[in-house]
């Protein structure tokens, strides 16, 4: 059964490219917009000033602390989804478990808070 | 279908196939004919309630709008600056609508109109939500613009925040349900889970509005700051799809907050086999209310700052959405639903038998935990508010002080100037 599901997911990856694509590619199969390019249209736009520079410089990012801080929690909680979906099946002892479990994230949450990791600056 | 086709003499796989394809054309194509009339709603209203008319030209009440728009974005002239990456640039607006319609695959509009019934389907959404985020990344990288540059920038903080939350408060309906397919959550739901966990359902609704960079949380593309940031760039058709898919997740967001809080195609009991259109009604009439929560919230609050806009999702709704997980599960731990008591019950007579007949009898059984659960939602949620006001005084005291102080400092400086 759930193989047929997704065979049918795998269609659907293929048709929902496909979708956006007519749009975009019609009008210039058909010629229905003008084709009138030149080196000022082509230019990036900056307030209409003269581009300066290159975008693709290093640049800070201010949030790779929150990045960082996500990545832990992200795996973490894909644990949340197994346990989420046996839970009324599962004795107490597993309620304790996950408890702690989550604790053990909150800890690391409020040392990240602490440290100013959660400060935007 | 599939069986009409086998009773023809079509091989069973082929037919399989064909009608798997023809569900999927079918599906995909909803999504982006029924946006055609949600932007027309979404300008109308926001019109109205920002006491303009909204769209009244072209049409009658100006339905025929969004086509106007849509032939002007077709004749418009197709750009790609010379500066940017070609292929990047092109693959961004088509995966950006993609990876939304990919989401209508999960979501079931009726008992048994459901594309693809996952066992995974929670899962399943929350991969390919993040796709788009994603394409948008691409979008600003691609187009070797600055501005774009800067809001794809904003639109990985944003996504990179609000997924946490997201996914905690979603945990809370599967846990409930204790399934991870779309159609098992329904089924669950003999009480919608908003009743049962209300802050959860909160979290997820404003973590998914942060995910579709929708107003209060529409800073990534803010017009005045970073000129439309990642989509810059586009034009014609390739813009049009961007635009397209920013309305297509607003209502990809509705109909996920009615799947797993509102109950989705349940409606006092209705909703059964054999009433399928009845539930695709009840499952899109439920997500135009929350897409009309949506455009209100949209139309009528300002946007946000990001550091505001970090804090509030580090430092409240992630531990909101820890603790409300650890409360759900210790009163879901206390009543766990017995189904053969409540036959009993129902069977009983009287009240039981009454509620039994007008909700079900999932209703009875259900009744005790999301009684416990609500209570302690609600307290949980009194405690956090408290501590939210708490805190904004604080800043707010904090604020003041800080412009008395700047003010004091210029009283005393103006005069030496004046004297020199």
């Amino acid at each position: 059964m759930q193989q047929q599901e997704w065979i049918f997911i795998a269609i659907f990856f293929v048709i929902a490219p496909i979708l956006p694509i007519m749009p975009i590619a019609l009008p210039q199969l058909l010629r229905l917009a003008p084709r009138r390019a030149n080196k000022a249209k082509l230019e990036t736009y900056e307030c209409g000033v003269e581009t300066v520079g290159d975008a693709w410089v290093q640049f800070k990012v201010q949030y790779y602390l929150y990045a960082l801080v996500f990545l832990i929690f992200d795996i973490e909680l894909l644990f949340l989804f197994p346990w989420a979906v046996a839970y009324n099946q599962l004795p107490l002892f597993a309620f304790v478990v996950m408890v702690t479990f989550i604790a053990v994230l909150g800890v690391g949450l409020a040392y990240a808070w602490r440290k100013g990791a959660l400060e935007w600056q | 279908m599939v069986d009409s086709l086998v009773n023809l003499g079509w091989n069973r796989d082929v037919a399989f196939f064909v009608a798997s394809l023809l569900g999927a054309v079918v599906l995909a194509s909803f999504g982006l004919v029924w946006i055609i009339f949600a932007i027309w709603l979404e300008r109308k209203l926001a019109g109205r309630i920002q006491d303009r008319i909204g769209p009244n030209r072209a049409g009658p009440y100006g339905l025929f709008q969004t086509f106007a728009d849509l032939f002007k974005l077709i004749t418009k002239e197709d750009i790609t600056p010379a500066g940017a990456d070609r292929h990047i640039y092109n693959i961004a607006p088509i995966m950006v609508v993609a990876s939304i319609v990919l989401i209508f695959a999960v979501i079931p509009f009726s008992a048994t109109w459901v594309g693809a019934d996952l066992n995974i389907g929670v899962l399943y959404f929350i991969a390919v939500g993040s796709l788009a985020t994603l394409a948008i990344m691409l979008a600003g990288w691609g187009s070797n613009n600055k501005y774009a540059l800067l809001g794809a920038f904003r639109v990985i903080a944003a996504l990179i925040s609000y997924e946490v939350p997201m996914i905690l408060s979603v945990a809370v309906p599967v846990l409930l349900a204790g399934t991870m397919s779309m159609q098992g959550i329904v089924h669950g739901q003999s009480i919608a889970y908003i009743f049962v966990a209300p802050v959860s359902a909160f979290i997820f609704f404003v973590s998914q509005l942060a995910e579709a960079g929708r107003s209060p949380f529409d800073l990534i593309e803010a017009e005045s700051e970073i000129i439309a940031g990642y989509n810059i760039e586009y034009s014609g058709m390739k813009f049009g799809m961007f635009m397209a898919s920013e309305f297509i997740h607003a209502f990809v967001i509705s109909l996920l907050t009615v799947i797993l809080f509102l109950g989705g195609w349940q409606f006092l009991g209705a909703g059964h086999p054999g009433s399928e259109l009845f539930g695709f009604i009840v499952v899109m009439g439920k997500a135009m209310l929350v897409y009309f929560v949506v455009i209100l919230i949209r139309s009528t609050t300002p946007r946000i700052r990001i550091d505001h806009m970090m804090a509030f999702n580090w430092k409240f709704l992630v531990p909101l959405a820890l603790v409300n997980l650890i409360v759900v599960a210790f009163c879901a731990r206390i009543f766990v639903p017995d189904y053969a008591a409540a036959q009993a019950v129902a069977d009983g007579g009287g009240l039981g038998a009454f509620l039994a007949g007008m909700f079900g009898v999932g209703f009875i059984a259900e009744l005790p935990r999301a009684a416990l659960c609500l209570v302690a939602n609600i307290g949980l949620w009194v405690v956090a508010s408290r501590l939210l006001r708490q805190y904004s005084d604080q800043e707010r005291d904090r604020v003041r002080q800080l412009i008395q102080e700047r003010r004091d400092q210029r009283g005393q400086t103006a005069p030496a100037a004046a004297g020199r």
